[in-house]
């Protein structure tokens, strides 16, 4: 169920091409304005572009300007379901028949479509809200509603629009675990312009700006080693793979980082990841004694100016320093130095 | 002369208050008779009421035209006539009886029935008998002076009538046969010649049983009795009769 | 439901907000003044006028359901689609909204009439829609129609496409969007305008005494009989009017009614 998209829409200035593998979740990273929502309107055949090829498993949903006779499959026959920012559930439907609603539109009976529903209820948790009206639910329920109806619908593409971006942030980081969760092997394009939804929730992360893709690559590679000024910006945040193991982060070469969990904190050895950005680490040549905060030994691969500061960086990592600092310090690539960060600037999440 | 546009009491009540209607808007010294007439009245009202500003200098005369009941209706809510001209002694009488006229209604000329059909006469109507068949007629509704005498005709005639529709005003009946709407119609004979080229009028002769008589009387209470009283004097005379008799009025009887 | 709150409505706004009220009401106590209360039963009793309610009532219900079936397909194409000379459409399509009626009715005329355009066609089916109560329900569905279509095509537009976006996204053919997501939106806007469109039929009079004739039990609507009434028996119009304002007041309450439990 290989997406492959290649499409321009000049009147939008929007013009990239890229490929979601069969079970892959790519993220769409991009500021407002950079398209990416003409990426979707396309992708959902909301929009015809002036040219171009979008094909979903072999099967072209949309082709214009190839020359030969136009495609433009209606957004009904496409199989591809759209979460949008606002949960959008129909007023008028219980939370139950609104995710009954794809099943039925498919031609499934009502008692069949509604065991779906149940089902998929279940799966992201509000199961006895069933019988509830939209009205009547808090905006993260709302969004769990959708998120039932959008995959009840079966869709072979999911198309994800800044997902959590309507949402109070005290509920985002349950439902992104939801999300991990349901989204795992399905083929998703989440479409945000926040690096942590790309950093938890896609494989791949292709980054748009000015309606071109300017970066594009493994997510843990695109935030951490960013191309693009925009993802620099953005993103360039330091990130550490490990297990959770007593309030720290243990990572594979056998660090101990310890940080701050999210809300609910993850169990005893589970998979997380350590985000830190580089404004937040110090750089010293020796290990400080007698602090309470992550001393992590490093040794310097290269120098850049970003933004009237240094960026010090290392295989894994980045610090940004004062070039007053960086100079003192006498840093330069294959010096030994030392990052070190408060626990309360390192934000910890599962995986 | 001005027509006044009156059409329903209140209106005119709040135009004359806002001094549109009187005489002072006229320039000084200049009186306005206000007539008011059934609209069959109208072509030779106007003349008449022509001849009457021609011989009395600073007076203008306001006509008012509508169905007769309409005008009956606004007298007795205060509207300001000084003379009333009516289609039908019914009308009149209502007047009478409540003591709104000033002198005694005077009939002043008579009209009667015929059958108005469009030119070339289609469905090939000879007279009242062929109106019972299966043509679509249309004839004004019982309640009004024009279907009363149409229900009278065919009463004495022993004609049994089935019209398709029972039209509030003779413009009505006329409307749904110059459209071609309706075969056939009963209006009176000068609405048959007011129509002109647009409609044929066939002879009655049954409709001598409902001749319709028009009096004519000064209203109660008119602040210009003496001009009233003229205006009535000049439709009876000679002028007057001439005028209604060249639209197809007959005399009173 | 909660007070509404009187900041921004400044004082002075009251009296011409009571006069203007008065204006309206006043008309209405005077026609209960002056209702024959006696005779009140007798005259309604009367042929003339339960056959002239009947007849109002049953052709306005059938042009509410004309209206329906074919305003609510033109306030979709006018709030859901774009094609060249539609503003004009527009306009035109509710012109009645504005033409005094008589000029409906003599269009109507040259329309259905004997001689109209389309009279010929309609003569060979054997088809005589002049005096008929066809005639009374083409009358009072051409003034009612741009009613419906003008009160559904602003709630169409209020209630937006995202709804229906989504709907599609998740496999609904346009029927079943048009069917399970649009209406429902709609549906207050719908019964508003079905409402108005209604009353409307309900109160036509200059269109049908035009175009459709004036025969009792056929042609001759509630409106049309007081008209005629007044040549006689003014009271019995008067009575006959009091009724005409309760079966409006009636209806525009039950919609309200309608609309509050939605």
């Amino acid at each position: 169920m290989t997406f492959r998209y290649d499409a321009a829409v000049a009147g939008r200035g929007v013009d990239v091409a890229f490929e979601v593998a069969a079970g892959e979740t790519l993220a769409l990273l991009g500021p407002n304005g950079a398209g990416k929502s003409t990426v979707l309107d396309v992708a959902a055949g909301l929009l015809r572009p002036d040219s171009g090829r979008v094909e979903l498993a072999g099967r072209a949903l949309t082709v214009a300007g190839a020359g030969g006779r136009d495609v433009l499959v209606p957004p009904h026959d496409r199989q591809v379901s759209l979460l949008a920012q606002e949960p959008l559930l129909f007023p008028h439907l219980s939370v139950l028949d609104n995710v009954a609603f794809g099943p039925r539109s498919r031609g499934m009976g009502r008692s069949a479509s509604r065991d779906v529903a149940r089902r998929w209820l279940a799966e992201v948790g509000i199961e006895d809200l069933a019988a509830r009206r939209p009205g009547e639910i808090s905006g993260g329920q709302a969004q769990r509603a959708a998120v039932a109806r959008a995959l009840a619908a079966d869709p072979r593409l999911l198309l994800l629009d800044e997902p959590m971006a309507a949402l109070d942030v005290a509920v985002t980081p349950a439902l992104r675990q939801t999300l991990r969760r349901v989204l795992a092997d399905r083929t998703v394009l989440l479409v945000t312009h926040d690096a942590l939804d790309a950093l938890l929730l896609a494989d791949r992360v292709a980054v748009i700006e000015g309606g071109r893709i300017v970066d594009h690559g493994e997510t843990s590679r695109v935030l951490s080693r960013p191309r693009s000024r925009f993802t620099a910006q953005l993103a360039g945040l330091n990130m550490l793979a490990g297990t959770w193991d007593d309030g720290a982060v243990r990572t594979a070469t056998g660090l101990r980082i310890e940080g701050t969990p999210g809300d609910p904190a993850p169990a005893a050895g589970a998979d997380v990841v350590a985000v830190f950005p580089p404004g937040a680490v110090s750089v010293f040549l020796e290990p400080p004694g007698g602090s309470p905060r992550n001393a992590l030994p490093v040794t310097v691969t290269h120098l850049e100016p970003h933004g009237g500061q240094v960026r010090v960086r290392t295989t894994e990592l980045s610090a940004d320093v004062t070039p007053q600092a960086a100079a003192e310090l006498d840093l330069a690539p294959g010096a030994s130095a030392c990052f070190v960060v408060k626990a309360a600037e390192i934000a910890v999440h599962a995986l | 002369m001005r027509r006044a546009s009156g059409i329903a009491a209140a209106a005119l009540a709040l135009v004359a208050t806002a001094g549109c209607a009187s005489g002072s808007a006229s320039g000084v010294g200049e009186t306005t008779l206000t007539v008011y007439a059934a609209a069959s009245l109208t072509a030779t009202f106007e003349q008449i009421a022509q001849e009457f500003e021609a011989s009395h200098d600073g007076v203008d005369v306001a006509l008012s035209f509508a169905g007769s009941s309409d005008l009956v209706a606004q007298i007795q809510e205060g509207a300001p006539a000084d003379v009333f001209a009516s289609a039908d002694e019914a009308n009149m009488a209502k007047l009478t009886a409540e003591g709104l006229t000033a002198a005694d209604p005077v009939a002043f000329a008579s009209n009667t029935l015929q059958i108005v059909v469009s030119p070339g006469n289609p469905a090939g109507i000879a007279g009242l008998d062929d109106l019972a068949g299966d043509v679509d007629l249309v004839v004004c509704a019982p309640e009004v002076p024009c279907g009363a005498a149409t229900r009278r005709v065919a009463d004495a005639a022993d004609v049994e009538l089935d019209p398709v529709s029972e039209e509030q005003s003779v413009t009505g009946v006329l409307a749904k046969v110059t459209t071609g709407e309706a075969d056939a119609g009963l209006v009176y004979v000068t609405d048959v010649l007011a129509a002109g080229d647009a409609v044929e009028g066939i002879e009655l002769p049954e409709s001598a049983a409902a001749v319709n008589v028009y009096p004519i009387a000064p209203v109660a209470g008119t602040a210009n009795a003496d001009l009233a009283q003229e205006f009535v004097d000049l439709v009876l005379a000679e002028a007057g009769q001439s005028a209604l008799r060249d639209a197809g009025f007959a005399p009173a009887p | 439901m909660a007070a509404p709150s009187r900041v921004g409505v400044p004082s002075w706004i009251f009296v011409p907000a009571v006069a203007g009220a008065g204006f309206v009401l006043l008309p209405l106590a005077a026609l209960v003044l002056r209702t024959p209360w006696a005779r009140f039963l007798d005259l309604l009793a009367s042929p003339a006028s339960t056959e002239a309610l009947l007849l109002s009532l049953r052709t306005s219900a059938t042009s509410t359901l004309l209206c329906l079936l074919f305003g609510v397909p033109m306030a979709l194409v006018l709030a859901r689609t774009r094609f060249r000379g539609q503003g004009v459409l527009r306009s035109l399509v509710l012109l009645p909204l504005v033409l005094p009626p008589v000029v409906g009715g003599i269009a109507l005329l040259y329309t259905f009439g004997r001689r109209g355009l389309l009279g010929e066609t309609f003569e060979v089916l054997g088809v005589q829609v002049a005096f008929s109560t066809t005639a009374v329900v083409l009358a009072q569905t051409f003034v009612a129609l741009p009613f419906l279509v003008v009160s559904l095509e602003g709630a169409l537009r209020t209630a937006g496409q995202r709804y229906e976006v989504v709907a599609a996204t998740l496999g609904a053919r346009p029927t079943t969007v048009f069917r399970r997501v649009t209406l429902p939106l709609v549906l207050p806007g719908l019964t508003s305008g079905a409402v108005l469109a209604f009353a409307r039929a309900l109160g036509e009079f200059g269109a049908t005494i035009t175009f459709a004739g004036s025969l009792q039990g056929v042609t001759r609507t509630l409106p049309l009989e007081i008209y005629l009434r007044r040549e006689t028996d003014a009271p019995a119009a008067v009575a006959l009017s009091l009724v005409l304002v309760a079966v409006a007041v009636l209806v525009i309450g039950f919609a309200r009614q309608g609309r509050s439990s939605l």
